[in-house]
């Protein structure tokens, strides 16, 4: 009797503590109130696990170990080194000089990027004629490769330059890219104007949700354009700020391309070094990934205590 | 009782002994690696230059003809950022394969630390054969155990290449330029910037890739120390009188506005915009429409005579990979490839100088019919390789950081740079 009690399906009542409703919970608590989602979402899942997670644990557990990449079967020791990759990359004045300059990067590049990015999509928001063509005029730097945009202004910043034909007396001596004052703001710059296009198109994104009614009510009670825009634009796309703000912090952080080819691999004398470069440097050239991969780990959590204290002051919990 | 322990004694001792030898008997050379007496397909790599693609192309197809049994599937070396990365990538993956026609001197300790390269002592004639082909030479390519993990192959021994018209714009002599000594290079750089007829003297790359002083600062010290490699006996060498005498020499031409400091788009010889250029003999078929031109050996202190002037061999040699199934294979179409006949095939083709003995001489009909080659000819039989150590794309970057800074950035001194760099870089050889 007993037997058969178990066996009846459950009546759908959550109070009756039947084997059928046990087993369902014990597969709610496992799936989900929704299994069919943890289905379609499994795709994307692996995928973060196999191309982010799994390299990111990776890295750490060889930033950790005397490592070095090997043929299959060749039989060779990575024996635990506790510190030692650390405490090797942290004594490196190369390294510290690299955090330095994205440092000096990214506080030129951010800012640079949110403000000029605002305020260029609300004038696009504003434009009407003319709209898609500067829309696109913005965003080509974005999608154009960066070797080939590299060219043109190692062209514009050469000694004998447009740039320098421009300022004329004013130019700097010795000319940008080979300036350890001016190497890393000209990259900087450039990476800011590169990547300008698509900024601008989370903040039109942004802007559409902000309502007309708010500007309206604003001009009622007497605000101007200026007055419109720092109390009603910058408020409502405050989470378009706070993306801007992480996703130009994360990109800057891991700069290559440019130090690797504006600048020659860094220089001059590594004033435009990037941590990445170094990794590159280090992990590929040299083959120490361990030690590579050791800078990579101390990048990766400085961007995190970035990321969390722009989220604190930008508001991102307000989002 | 006591027997029995003894017995288990010398059965251990049996055993360990047998183990040991086994193991010896792999160190120790021989055939033991696998694979090595195995026959059959394989594959090969080679440079994606079209001369170099055109020798290898032939190369294949001679070989292919005669051996239906074990072809040959040759392909140039897959798209990378440089050779050595994909090379590097493909033995940790374990799709290396079994030959590679370009590989760099300076890679092959990190390549051998991977486990990916085959001690090519292990072939019964494999030593001899390396020997008897290159001479003294195939000592650079040794590393610190005396092993071959790499075939000598070819050398671009580098010189300095000038633009007769633009020395002749300068009212320099074409025919006869002043440029053995240090001061002579100096005076002509100078007339050749002050009189307008080029933007620079020379312009070496200035950026700071660890490779980029095989190029400016290594040719002129090998000429300047009559042939010393940058490390020697795990120390570094250039510390001294020498390097400094190089490195004043290069900083002179800096801080003079002689050589440019800004990296150039393009080919700076070719486009006119400097006077002169070190480069190899692959540069001849690539300059002779381009540039009216002339070589001489690179300048030392002292003027050494040009038959006695050593040079940076900027060579690339053939690395045999464990990832290969059928090694004795690979073996004999290595030795083929390397044949009289076949280094002949290269140098008729590619204009680069197979790492022989006695080239001139082995194809003294080439050099006849060809007598712009000749000195190059000449000057492959006094180069210095990249030391063979571990650690050397580490070490060669600690030297072009403190170089870039002394020399061509002109901060600090140049001799406590050098000195600096000397012992980064003897830390680094002496670490596994």
């Amino acid at each position: 009797m007993s037997t058969v009690a178990e066996r009846q399906p459950s009546s759908g009542s959550a109070s009756l503590p039947d084997g059928g409703g046990r087993a369902r919970r014990r597969r709610r608590l496992a799936l989900g109130r929704n299994p069919i989602g943890l289905l379609l979402s499994a795709p994307y899942l692996i995928f973060v696990l196999a191309v982010f997670a799994y390299p990111l644990v990776f890295a750490v557990w060889m930033s950790f170990h005397d490592y070095f990449f090997a043929a299959p079967g060749a039989q060779v020791e990575r024996p635990f080194v506790g510190l030692e990759n650390f405490q090797e990359v942290l004594a490196d004045p190369a390294v510290i000089r690299s955090f330095g300059n994205v440092g000096i990067f990214l506080l030129i590049n951010v800012p640079l990027t949110v403000v000029l990015s605002l305020v260029l999509a609300t004038g696009l928001n504003k434009v009407v004629r003319f709209r898609t063509f500067l829309r696109v005029s913005y965003f080509v730097p974005y999608v154009t490769a960066s070797v080939a945009v590299v060219g043109v202004w190692l062209f514009l910043f050469s000694g004998n330059g447009l740039v320098n034909q421009l300022l004329g007396p004013l130019a700097p001596d010795p000319t940008w890219l080979i300036n350890s004052a001016w190497a890393m703001p000209t990259i900087a710059f450039f990476v800011t104007w590169k990547q300008l296009g698509f900024f601008i198109l989370l903040y039109l994104a942004a802007l559409q949700n902000v309502s007309e009614e708010l500007y309206e009510a604003a001009a009622t009670d007497g605000a101007g354009k200026v007055r419109s825009f720092f109390s009603v634009t910058i408020p409502g796309v405050r989470p378009a700020t706070v993306l801007v703000l992480l996703l130009a912090t994360v990109t800057g952080a891991n700069l290559f391309t440019e130090p690797y080819l504006l600048t020659g691999g860094g220089g001059p004398n590594g004033a435009s070094a990037s941590p990445v470069l170094l990794m590159y440097q280090r992990g590929i050239e040299q083959g120490s990934p361990d030690v590579a991969a050791a800078i990579g780990v101390i990048l990766v959590i400085a961007v995190l205590i970035l990321a969390w204290i722009q989220r604190k002051v930008a508001g991102g919990d307000e989002s | 009782m006591r027997s029995t322990r003894k017995r288990r004694l010398l059965a251990a001792t049996a055993v360990s002994a047998t183990m040991v030898l086994a193991l010896g008997a792999c160190a120790g050379g021989g055939t033991e690696t696998p694979g090595a007496d195995a026959r059959g397909d394989i594959t090969i790599w080679y440079s994606n230059n079209e001369s170099e693609i055109a020798w290898g192309k032939q190369m294949v197809e001679a070989w292919n003809a005669d051996h239906p049994d074990e072809k040959v599937k040759a392909q140039e070396i897959p798209a990378g950022k440089s050779s050595e990365e994909v090379i590097g990538a493909a033995i940790t993956a374990g799709n290396a394969p079994c030959l590679v026609f370009n590989t760099a001197p300076v890679a092959v300790p990190q390549f051998e630390k991977q486990g990916g390269l085959v001690d090519l002592g292990t072939f019964k004639d494999g030593v001899s054969y390396i020997e008897k082909r290159s001479g003294d030479t195939a000592a650079q390519y040794q590393n610190a155990d005396g092993k071959y993990f790499q075939m000598p192959w070819k050398s671009n021994p580098v010189m300095i290449f000038y633009n007769k018209d633009l020395f002749t714009k300068a009212g320099l002599d074409p025919e006869n330029p002043k440029l053995a000594t240090y001061d002579e290079f100096l005076a002509t750089a100078r007339t050749l910037v002050k009189s307008g007829a080029a933007e620079n003297a020379i312009h070496p790359s200035p950026t700071s890739e660890f490779f980029q002083s095989w190029f400016d600062f290594y040719p002129l010290y090998a000429a300047e120390t009559g042939g010393t490699q940058l490390i020697e006996d795990g120390k570094s060498t250039f510390a001294n009188k020498d390097g400094e005498a190089v490195a004043e020499f290069w900083k002179t031409l800096y801080d003079e506005g002689l050589a440019g400091k800004e990296t150039y788009q393009g080919d700076s010889f070719a486009d006119g915009q400097a006077a002169m250029s070190i480069v190899g003999p692959w540069a001849v078929s690539v300059y002779k429409d381009a540039v009216n031109w002339g070589a001489v050996p690179v300048p030392t202190s002292a003027g050494t005579p040009a038959d006695e002037t050593y040079t940076f061999s900027d060579a690339k040699n053939v690395g045999l990979f464990t990832a290969c199934k059928n090694k004795a294979t690979a073996w004999d179409v290595l030795k083929f490839a390397t044949s009289e006949e076949q280094d002949g095939q290269l140098l008729e083709l590619t204009g680069q100088m197979p790492l022989r003995t006695d080239l001139t001489g082995t194809y003294a009909d080439y050099f006849k019919a060809n007598p712009t080659y000749e000195q190059f000819g000449d000057q492959a039989s006094r180069t210095v390789e990249v030391p063979s150590v571990s650690n050397a794309v580490a070490g060669w970057q600690a030297f072009r950081n403190a170089y870039s800074k002394a020399v061509i950035f002109g901060e600090g001194d140049i001799p406590t740079a050098l000195s600096d760099a000397a012992k980064k870089i003897d830390a680094l050889v002496a670490k596994e």
